[in-house]
């Protein structure tokens, strides 16, 4: 490990919530009980990646993958987040397809409003643009999809 | 990169993953020999992340003393990396703690057995000089 897993923390909010709503109403949990969970998750993180990625190598491949990471629970006996990840993977593909095809309707549209008034040169650099935030920026392409 | 993955509070749709994407890429980039993560991987550790968060949080409150309490201790989080299997790999860094005076004792009783040992290979060795 390059750093120490003390460095590499999750934040506290999310942590904490995530774990006020795994347990029942009314539990306490100790401010040290909530910090090594946090901990905990970061050694998590490590030994899920390094597994992960053995099944990469072994693939002959240096992108990790989903299938490695669903290879990397049953490796450290974590079986049963299994059946809750593919489904998690299926919910992410859908919406991935969803947003790429409200960009492309709104592109679409948006041709058709500039059709004869613009240069085809500054049409060009905008869909250029789009096609850039497509891949960085999310958040932003949601934006533009609810408006 | 997008830090909070699909779905916003805005629209009332359910968040897919509640750790930020950022911080996990950056945890998962520490990890010696990983050149590149696609996206879909990030995903989806983050999701296994949140699952393991539950299950450690939930497992160590069912098995441990806090639940008469109704509360999580970092005892209750100990006992389980020393105990279950699964849990394991977590053993390092939940250690289990012991009082200073307690530990200053076992120091002093293992040093009086290493003594002890120590005479008895004493004594043999003479014995079996004579002989």
């Amino acid at each position: 490990m390059a750093e120490r897993p003390e460095d590499l923390n999750l934040p506290n909010a999310v942590i904490t919530r995530i774990i006020k709503e795994a347990l029942p109403d009314g539990v306490n949990i100790s401010k040290e009980a909530r910090s090594a969970i946090s901990r905990a998750a970061s050694v998590f993180v490590l030994y899920a990646t390094s597994c992960a990625n053995n099944f990469a190598m072994k693939g002959k491949r240096k992108t990790l993958n989903a299938s490695d990471v669903l290879s990397a629970m049953e490796e450290m006996e974590f079986q049963r987040f299994v059946a809750p990840l593919k489904e998690a993977l299926e919910a992410y593909r859908r919406e991935q397809r969803g947003k790429k095809e409200a960009s492309e309707q709104k592109k679409k549209d948006k041709d058709r409003k500039t059709d004869s008034e613009e240069q085809d040169k500054s049409r060009e650099e905008d869909n250029d643009e789009e096609e850039e935030r497509l891949e960085e920026e999310e958040p932003n392409e949601e934006e533009e999809v609810d408006n | 990169m997008a830090d909070m993955v699909v779905g916003r509070d805005k629209c009332g749709e359910q968040r897919l993953v509640s750790l930020p994407l950022s911080r996990i890429r950056v945890i998962m980039k520490s990890s010696p020999g990983v050149s590149s993560i696609n996206q879909e991987a990030l995903v989806l550790t983050a999701k296994a992340t949140e699952l393991f968060v539950q299950y450690l949080a939930t497992y160590s409150y069912r098995h441990g003393s806090g639940k008469e309490k109704k509360a999580l201790t970092y005892h209750d989080l100990s006992n389980t990396a020393e105990e279950s299997e699964t849990f394991q790999f977590l053993a390092d860094i939940l250690p289990k703690k012991i009082l200073a005076s307690k530990y200053l004792k076992m120091l002093k009783e293992k040093k009086e057995e290493e003594e002890e040992e120590e005479e008895r290979n004493n004594d043999e060795e003479s014995d079996e000089a004579e002989s």
